[in-house]
């Protein structure tokens, strides 16, 4: 059932009425009981009665008849009394009495079928007087007595059902209105409005709701000031290097001095690979932003993935690249794009740092993952953590370089089910990337 | 002039530093707050272009820290962030002036000019004196309405003299003006520049207080 309303209301209906029919059946075994005690206390007393009010069997009448009993009118309907001599003679009977003998037990109660219909009837025995008392009464009339009794209690039971279930309709719908009032406030809500709920006016029932719902919207605000912060740097990491390049370009066309022309026109190539370089980059970590998903994992031969990269990028002179032999045949199972990226940000970011010196890949001792080793000035123990934060620049930050290729590294890494572990090298100065897998 | 540029990219600081000395200015540059703060503690500046976003933090925090000791050297703010609420931020903090990257290096000359000439409590832009007319934007002299050629080294003294006509500037104020940290000081270089410049301007328009300095002599 989808209606929160309409399965309360099956609920309360069900177990009102559940309620409602056991108490029933309570009420009708109970009375039931109830009656035939009293009933059959009746019979007794009245049986008792007629016994006293009968003389010694004298036999007939004057005038030979049996001798009619006059039956107290109260008892007329439903009792019927009949007396027996003890040798069998029907001495008298009430009106209305069957003329069949009412039972053949001698005394006490007894039920037996008379005339097709089912009777309790008590006896006395009188043996002074000679004779046997006989009072009954129909079963029938006894059920009929308890039904009525029932009926009188079911009949406004069936005409408070319907009142009771508008009743519980009405008041889930009062009940539940905070739920609506929440929706309908939430509805009216601008896109960025991102203020919390006040969940200490709502219901206890609801208020984990509302709390999650805070904490959902805390959680988006975050992430919209996150998106916020990016652009903000992104704007300024393009700016900067374009305001470079302007104010080169101004310089070179002023300049009466050729070398400062010329000095100006090199700087103004620098800062166009340099740009070149923070767009791509800005571009891979919006496509890695993008792409949420792993793509199939295929089988990667890292050591001609890393000797790739490492070729199609002319590191300065000074700076050698050695790729252990080991790495020779070594494969993953990875995405390649994004192995690809997190390698070539490493490489990169090992030779940006370093004026001269090795850039070392090598296997991990024992597999399942790669090193990368430069001899760079390393990362600040307290700014290892922050490394990897888009956009952040350490006090060790290269001049080329954009804040970004850790960053994209890590993301890279993530998406493709790798660890990327950073560290400064203990033998010398230098950083120490390690990309882990499995 | 003397300017400190703060700036921690490397190509735009080196393009400050070539633009800023083709407008006559002597430039030195720094890359980070804590550079900035020792820089302008130990030396006098006729502006400071001040960068927000720097590696070791905020050029807010330079910028508060020199007002706080009551530094009224002016400020250009140069920032890549340009919401309203940035610049309100820059400007309510001291900064005299604002330009957003990228820029245009001859506004900014001119800007970096109108703040150091406010600061000076002068109105024009140019200097005057006794028939001698110095245009800093044009770094042309003329006297008596004939242009003369000075070098770049000859118009800074003369700038700094003209500045302020009746006051003393000493010898090594002159130098400071003159030589940015990277420059050699040549010991006798201010005295040449003075020389140069009376044969140019008039024997007797600069004059000099032995063991104190030098100024304008009052127009007869």
């Amino acid at each position: 059932m989808r209606s929160l309303r309409v399965r309360l209301f099956a609920i309360l209906l069900l177990a009102t009425g559940l309620i409602w029919l056991s108490a029933m059946a309570w009420i009708y075994l109970g009375s039931k009981h109830e009656v035939e005690q009293v009933l059959d206390n009746r019979l007794q007393e009245a049986a008792r009665m007629v016994g006293s009010l009968v003389g010694t069997v004298g036999g007939r009448n004057p005038d030979g008849t049996q001798p009619t009993i006059p039956a107290p009118t109260a008892y007329e309907r439903q009792l019927s009394c009949q007396i027996w001599s003890l040798d069998g003679r029907m001495v008298a009977r009430s009106s209305g009495a069957p003329e069949q003998r009412l039972t053949d037990a001698p005394a006490g109660f007894s039920e037996r079928e008379v005339d097709g219909e089912a009777w309790r009837v008590f006896t006395v025995e009188d043996s002074e007087k000679g004779i046997r008392v006989m009072v009954g009464d129909r079963l029938g009339r006894r059920q009929r007595l308890v039904t009525d009794l029932i009926m009188g209690l079911l009949t406004p039971a069936l005409l408070v059902v319907p009142l009771l279930g508008m009743l519980i309709w009405a008041s889930l719908g009062r009940g539940l209105s905070p739920l609506r009032r929440m929706a309908r406030n939430l509805a009216d809500r601008d896109a960025d409005d991102m203020s919390a709920i006040d969940a200490r006016q709502a219901p206890a029932e609801v208020r984990p709701l509302a709390e999650a719902l805070n904490g959902l919207f805390l959680k988006v605000e975050a992430a919209r000031r996150h998106e916020r912060e990016v652009t903000a740097f992104a704007a300024h990491e393009l700016r900067t290097p374009l305001a470079g390049l302007k104010t080169q370009a101004q310089v070179a066309m002023a300049a009466a001095d050729p070398d400062v022309a010329k000095a100006a026109l090199r700087q103004i190539l620098a800062a166009v690979d340099r740009t070149t370089h923070l767009v791509r980059q800005l571009l891979d970590a919006a496509r890695l932003d993008a792409a949420g998903e792993i793509s199939p994992v295929t089988d990667v031969d890292v050591g001609v993935l890393i000797a790739e990269i490492v070729e199609g990028m002319r590191a300065p002179p000074g700076i050698r690249t050695v790729i252990d032999p080991g790495l020779r045949g070594f494969t993953m199972r990875a995405d390649p794009e994004s192995l690809r990226l997190a390698v070539r940000n490493l490489h990169e970011n090992a030779v940006q740092h370093m004026r001269t010196g090795t850039v070392e890949w090598r296997a991990r001792p024992g597999g399942r993952g790669i090193v990368v080793c430069d001899e760079g000035p390393g990362i600040p123990e307290e700014e290892l953590s922050h490394v990897t934060k888009r956009f952040f620049r350490g006090r060790h930050k290269s001049a080329t370089g954009s804040g970004l290729g850790l960053a994209i590294t890590e993301m890279a890494a993530k998406r493709s089910g790798i660890t990327l572990r950073l560290r400064n090298r203990t033998d010398r100065p230098g950083l120490q990337a390690e990309i882990l897998w499995g | 002039m003397r300017i400190l540029v703060v700036e921690d990219d490397p190509i735009l600081s080196d393009g400050l530093r070539a633009g800023l000395s083709l407008s006559g200015a002597t430039i030195d540059c720094v890359a980070t707050c804590a550079d900035a703060d020792a820089a302008l503690a130990a030396s006098r500046f006729s502006a400071v272009v001040l960068d927000l976003m720097l590696p070791d933090g905020s050029g807010l925090e330079v910028l508060q820290s020199l007002r706080g000791r009551g530094d009224r050297t002016p400020v250009v703010l140069l920032t890549a962030r340009d919401a309203v609420a940035d610049r309100i931020a820059g400007l309510d903090g001291g900064a005299d002036d604002y330009l957003g990257k990228p820029f245009d290096l001859d506004e900014l000359s001119a800007r970096i000019r109108a703040v150091v000439r406010r600061a000076s409590g002068r109105a024009a832009a140019g200097l005057e004196h006794g028939g001698i007319r110095l245009d800093p934007g044009s770094l042309s002299v003329t006297v008596d309405g004939v242009p003369v050629t000075v070098s770049r080294r000859e118009l800074m003294v003369l700038a700094a003299l003209m500045e302020r006509p009746n006051v003393l500037r000493s010898k090594s104020e002159l130098e400071d003006r003159l030589y940015g940290w990277q420059d050699e000081v040549e010991s006798n270089a201010v005295e040449v520049h003075i020389h140069n410049l009376r044969a140019k301007i008039g024997k007797h328009a600069i004059e000099t207080v032995r063991g104190l300095g030098y100024r304008m002599r009052a127009p007869a």
